[in-house]
């Protein structure tokens, strides 16, 4: 494996939280643009080969964007990020819900509350995202609802383990 | 405290050999007798048995001898359902973000920007 000085993805199920970093070569106001303007999120929030598709967006305190991560084999999986507080260009709180289509929250998965902040480095912008479920039991709820779902594709899962070591 | 222990080191040790990644990714298809396993690889088959050994203490697969045969499975259970998740959101993050990086180069790129 090659280590991606670049990322780090750090997650702790004692608390149930999850840290991610990653250094952008740009600067920090098109960082922020890129996280925060919904024409630009729609262009990577879901990672390859999926998706993004905006349904509404409202970038204030107290406004929330509503979105889609579409699969390859068309399979919508909704979410709504409902911002808390902003402070431009170097952060911002959110809370993540699982939704339907019409952005009615999921109440059985439980909704992970985001910090993400923006700061200048040498090489151009850090970001760093820390998701915290709450408590281990929360964490655990979502790993066990996801893992279900998945526990089919555990073979599939490994695969792609597999083939990310092998990239 | 960082998403790593004993347990998971080994397996990426075992996977970070492209003949025992072969071998995994044969037997995610099904079980497969030791013979039929080694028949893609240009090496003995003491050689062969060094590598399965390697994958089964690392827990990554498991072999039962029924009469003359010797019959290996995976064992994806190894990775535990937490390390999955996180392996899969590791991923995913990864995924996103790199998928951010060419979207941030092609903008610079639209700025007329080094």
């Amino acid at each position: 494996m090659k280590p991606d000085l670049r990322f780090q993805f750090s997650g702790d199920t004692t608390t149930g939280v999850l840290t991610v970093r990653r250094e952008f070569a740009a600067h920090r106001d098109l960082v922020w643009d890129c996280h925060t303007k919904s024409d630009l999120l729609d262009q990577w929030f879901a990672p390859k080969p999926m998706t993004t598709m905006t349904k509404s967006m409202d970038f204030r305190e107290g406004g929330h964007w509503h979105h889609a991560m579409i699969d390859t084999d068309g399979t919508q999986y909704w979410g709504r990020l409902d911002y808390v507080t902003i402070t431009p260009k170097t952060g911002y709180t959110t809370r993540d819900a699982f939704t339907d289509e019409t952005g009615v929250p999921d109440t059985d998965m439980p909704v992970s509350h985001w910090r993400t902040s923006f700061t200048d480095t040498d090489k151009g912008t850090l970001v760093e995202n820390i998701i915290d479920y709450g408590s281990p039991e929360a964490l655990q709820t979502v790993i066990d609802m996801q893992m279900q779902e998945g526990m089919t594709t555990t073979y599939e899962k490994l695969d792609e383990l597999l083939s990310d070591l092998t990239r | 405290m960082e998403n790593n222990d004993a347990g998971l080191d080994a397996v990426f040790h075992a996977l970070g050999d492209p003949t025992r990644r072969a071998v995994v990714q044969r037997l995610v298809k099904g079980e497969a007798s030791v013979s039929d396993l080694a028949r893609p690889f240009d090496m003995g088959l003491p050689a062969f048995m060094k590598h399965l050994g390697v994958l089964e203490e690392a827990g990554l697969v498991s072999s039962e001898k029924i009469g003359r045969t010797r019959t290996c499975r995976i064992q994806p259970e190894t990775l535990t359902a937490a390390e999955r998740w996180f392996e899969t959101q590791r991923a995913f993050w990864r995924g996103r973000y790199d998928g951010l990086d060419h979207l941030l180069t092609a903008l610079k790129g639209d700025e007329h920007e080094t």
